[in-house]
Formats: structure tokens, sequence, C-alpha cells
């Protein structure tokens, strides 16, 4: 990786909204614009828009794309076999060390496309080719592919208007394509926020041009990757890099659910297995705090013995307090569990809960 | 965005002394730069603050400050009102905002702090 920050098809749209510019992943990001917790809220309560252009797309085909994909990626993707659905998943090393997670899109046939994480782009590149058969084709369009999220309750009024109105939007977990005004895009109705919407791929060069038509719309707010974080973390999705890495496996990290127990012959099989038969010895827990703002690295404490550190960290807009995750042992990784987290001078109590923090909202809604 | 009446140090504080009590608070400049405050935590009355030494933090979503006190002397009143609100500090930094009155020590620390127009150049250099 070059010091050079790379910049999205969006960068110069930042500029001219005076959006606050941090380094991120190697790319020069949006941190936000009005303020983190006003973009927030305006998630939860209408709309935003996130440049995500940054994110890692690539694309496979091929007669064995399917047998070599499931080699690679732990979920199963039987599950996906009908054409423009989608899943979550994430990819591990033989010990069982998450690679990285993604969403694959079965986006056509023989073909997949997957959406990454910016941080990742050349390691699961080298990953994914070094373990792909030479026939099954691979393709990294990140360069030429954008990607702007669009999420909250107002999202899906919104590209309807774009897309007209004979246009069917797909279900939860589905891509299609559509057309926004004249441009060619695919719509996945996927997200990081726990609202309702849809993150549009498209052509890098045709971002901007998405992007103000987006912003035409009074009730679209244009939100930085602070919004992005807060908002995930309120429904206690997991960030790579901060709550899971190549040192944690599924299992630990909650995420047993997308290692289905029948499914055999993939890339860290065994170990997740054995770690599955033995339990893990470290579980990753939501915190609530009473006061202060928990943050990545601060120590986790038992009677005063330091049993783990905050994984993420951050203030919940929504809930008015701090929030946390963090890896404990399983002992005390019981809902209710107290623990104390020492946010610098002061050690404020922390409560085990269940993930979602925030339990409501359109998302939410949608599956009730 | 600073008031003429007002001293600042370099760490972004101000102050306006009346007597020997000065009021403290954190600038313009120091609340745009933090962006929505969502927490502070400041000592209580009759703690003394001294001169360049930290006497509370200051969070927004995304970071942490420690507030450094820009003179000496004992405190005789806390904004509480920042426990419930600590927006305030971005909405109004030079009144509801405020943080300490302290009784100081030596009031001709005040006057070596810099004049509204020294400030102003000060955050010019340094942005």
């Amino acid at each position: 990786m070059t010091d050079e920050l790379l910049r999205t098809p969006l960068y110069n749209e930042h500029l001219a909204m005076n959006a606050r510019l941090v380094p991120f992943a190697g790319w020069e990001m949006p941190v936000q614009y009005a303020g983190v917790i006003e973009e927030h809220k305006a998630v939860r309560s209408a709309a935003g828009i996130f440049d995500v252009c940054h994110m890692t797309e690539f694309r496979f085909f091929g007669f064995e794309v399917l047998e070599a994909l499931q080699r690679i990626v732990t979920n199963d993707l039987v599950k996906i076999a009908e054409l423009g659905s989608a899943l979550y998943t994430v990819m591990c090393d033989e010990d069982g060390g998450i690679i990285d997670d993604l969403i694959v899109y079965h986006t056509g046939d023989l073909e997949y496309l997957i959406i990454a994480n910016a941080a990742n782009h050349q390691t699961d590149w080298d990953w994914i080719t070094a373990h792909l058969p030479a026939d099954v084709e691979a393709v990294d369009e990140s360069d030429r592919t954008g990607l702007i999220a669009v999420q909250g309750p107002m999202a899906l009024h919104v590209i309807s208007a774009l897309a007209g109105s004979t246009f069917e939007l797909p279900g939860r977990f589905h891509i299609a394509e559509a057309r926004l005004g004249e441009i060619p895009v695919l719509l996945a109705r996927t997200g990081y926020t726990g609202e309702d919407g849809v993150e549009i791929v498209c052509h890098a060069g045709n971002a901007v041009a998405i992007w103000r038509l987006l912003l035409s719309f009074a009730e679209v707010t244009p939100c930085g990757l602070g919004a992005r974080d807060t908002l995930r973390l309120e429904m206690g999705y997991l960030l790579y890099g901060s709550d899971m890495d190549r040192g944690v496996d599924p299992m630990s990290a909650g995420l047993g659910w997308v290692v289905p127990k029948a499914k055999e012959g993939f890339i860290g099989a065994e170990a997740i297995a054995r770690i599955r038969q033995s339990g893990p010895a470290h579980k990753l827990v939501g915190l609530e705090v009473s006061e202060g703002v928990p943050r990545h690295g601060y120590a986790v404490l038992h009677d005063g013995t330091e049993v783990g550190k905050v994984a993420s960290g951050t203030y919940s807009p929504t809930l008015g307090h701090g929030i946390a995750t963090a890896y404990v042992p399983v002992e005390l990784a019981a809902q209710g569990t107290e623990l104390t987290i020492a946010v610098r001078r002061k050690e404020v109590a922390a409560t085990v809960v269940r993930p979602p923090f925030v339990k409501h909202t359109s998302l939410s809604a949608l599956s009730s | 965005m600073y008031p003429k009446d007002l001293k600042y140090d370099k760490e972004h504080e101000w102050v306006r002394l009346a007597g020997d009590v000065a009021v403290i608070g954190i600038s313009d400049f120091a609340q745009d730069q933090l962006g929505e405050v969502v927490y502070v935590d400041l000592p209580s009355a009759g703690d003394e603050v001294i001169a360049g030494e930290s006497f509370g933090e200051i969070e927004s979503v995304k970071s942490v400050s420690e507030l450094i006190s820009p003179l000496s002397g004992e405190i005789v009143e806390v904004n509480d009102a920042l426990g419930d609100a600590p927006e305030t500090v971005n909405e109004d930094p030079y009144g509801d905002g405020w943080m300490l009155k302290v009784k100081v020590n030596d009031p001709a620390e005040v006057d070596e702090l810099m004049s509204s127009d020294e400030y102003e150049a000060f955050i010019a250099e340094e942005a």
C-alpha cells in the first residue's frame, strides 16, 4: 500500500459539501458532513446516503463457480440458488481465523458478485484467487465500480421515485437490475445500518450523477463514516479489524449462524467444527455502559481483573449512552453479567446485553 | 466567533475574569473541531486546578480530549447542567456552555493569556 490516499469518484462532491475528510483503510473518506449525531438520526428517521465506493467488488463466473466459492466461504451458497438472492458470510483460513466478512450476490447464471471490505481488498483478492480453479474467472471490478448506500425508513420511497412506478424493488437480501433516471445500476436490498434500504452498485463514472439525483430529494441527508459506525454498532453488526480479524474464529465472534453445521469441505471447516464441539474460550458480547464513551482497546474488568478489551465502542445517539462490544471469557458472557470498563481515569459499570442494542427500526418492522 | 472580552490559551480554552473569579470554557473553534459533544467529565467545586494540567475530559462521538486548565486556583462552581445537556457546549460555547468558575490564585496569570486577535492568529497558523 502506498502512502498516497485513494479517492472515490465522489471526492469532489464531499469537498464541495464541506465534509470532514479522514484517512480510512487507505482512502480519504468523509467522516461527517453536518455532524455524526444529526446524520445518524436522519438515517433512523428518514434517509441517509453513504459513499461506500471504497469497498471491494469481485465478480466470478464459470461452470465450476459454485463449487469453487463454496470451498472459500463458510456459509452455504445453496441458500442463494435463486438468481438475484444474496448471502452474508465470512471466509476463513485453515485455523478458522476470519480473513474477511462479505456479501455474496447471485447476480447471474454461473455468476456471483462479492462485496467485501476496502481494507482487505488485496488480501481477499490474493486469498480467493489462490484458491480458485483456473477455469473459474475472477475479475476485480473495484476500480470501475461505484457503491452508494441509501438507508432509512424513507429510502425505498426515494429509490422507487427514481426507478419508476413500474419497477418492482428486490426483496430483502436480493439484488436486481434497475435504471435510476437513465443510469443502469444494480440495486441490492442490503445495508449496514439496521434500516431498510438499498446499496446502489453502479459504474464509477455514474456515481456523481446518482449522488446528485439522490440529494435532490429533501428527505435525503449525506452521511459520513462516523454515522455509519454508530448505526452499525447500535445493531451489533461486526466491523472487520475491530470485532474480528485473523485471530478470531466465527464461533467466538457469534457468527456460528454463517457456518452451517451440515456444510463440509470449505477452508477452515475442521478447525471451526472442533471449536464448535469444545465451545470457544472467549465470546464477543454487547455491553451497555452507564457513563462516558467506551472506545476500542479500553480494558474490560471483572472484580478488578482485566478480562478483555473493548472491540468496538461508541456513543449511541438513539439510546443516549455508550455501547460497546468486547471479547470476554465465556463464563462472563451471559446476559446481565456486570462488568466494568476502564474509561480512562474512571471505571464505569457495563452490563452484558444481547445485541442489537437498538431493537426497533424500519428493518425490524419489515421482518416482524 | 472569538469575543473580544475573553482571553484564550493554546489548548483552546477561554477565560472571562470578573474580580478574582474566572469563568472557563472551550472556544468555538474547539467545539467545532470536536463535533457534537456527548459527554463532559468535570471535577467538583472545592477541587484545585493547576495551569497546564488536565481538569477533565470532553468527548464527541468520534474522539476524546483532555480539558487543560489555563490558570491555577480553586473551583467555586461547576456547570452541572452539562451532565444532562453536553450539547450546550456546541450550541453556546461562550455562554451556557461554560464549564468552571475558579477563584484564581494570581489574576496576573490571566493577563498572560492570548487576546481574541492573538488567538485568531494562533488558530490560523495551526490550521
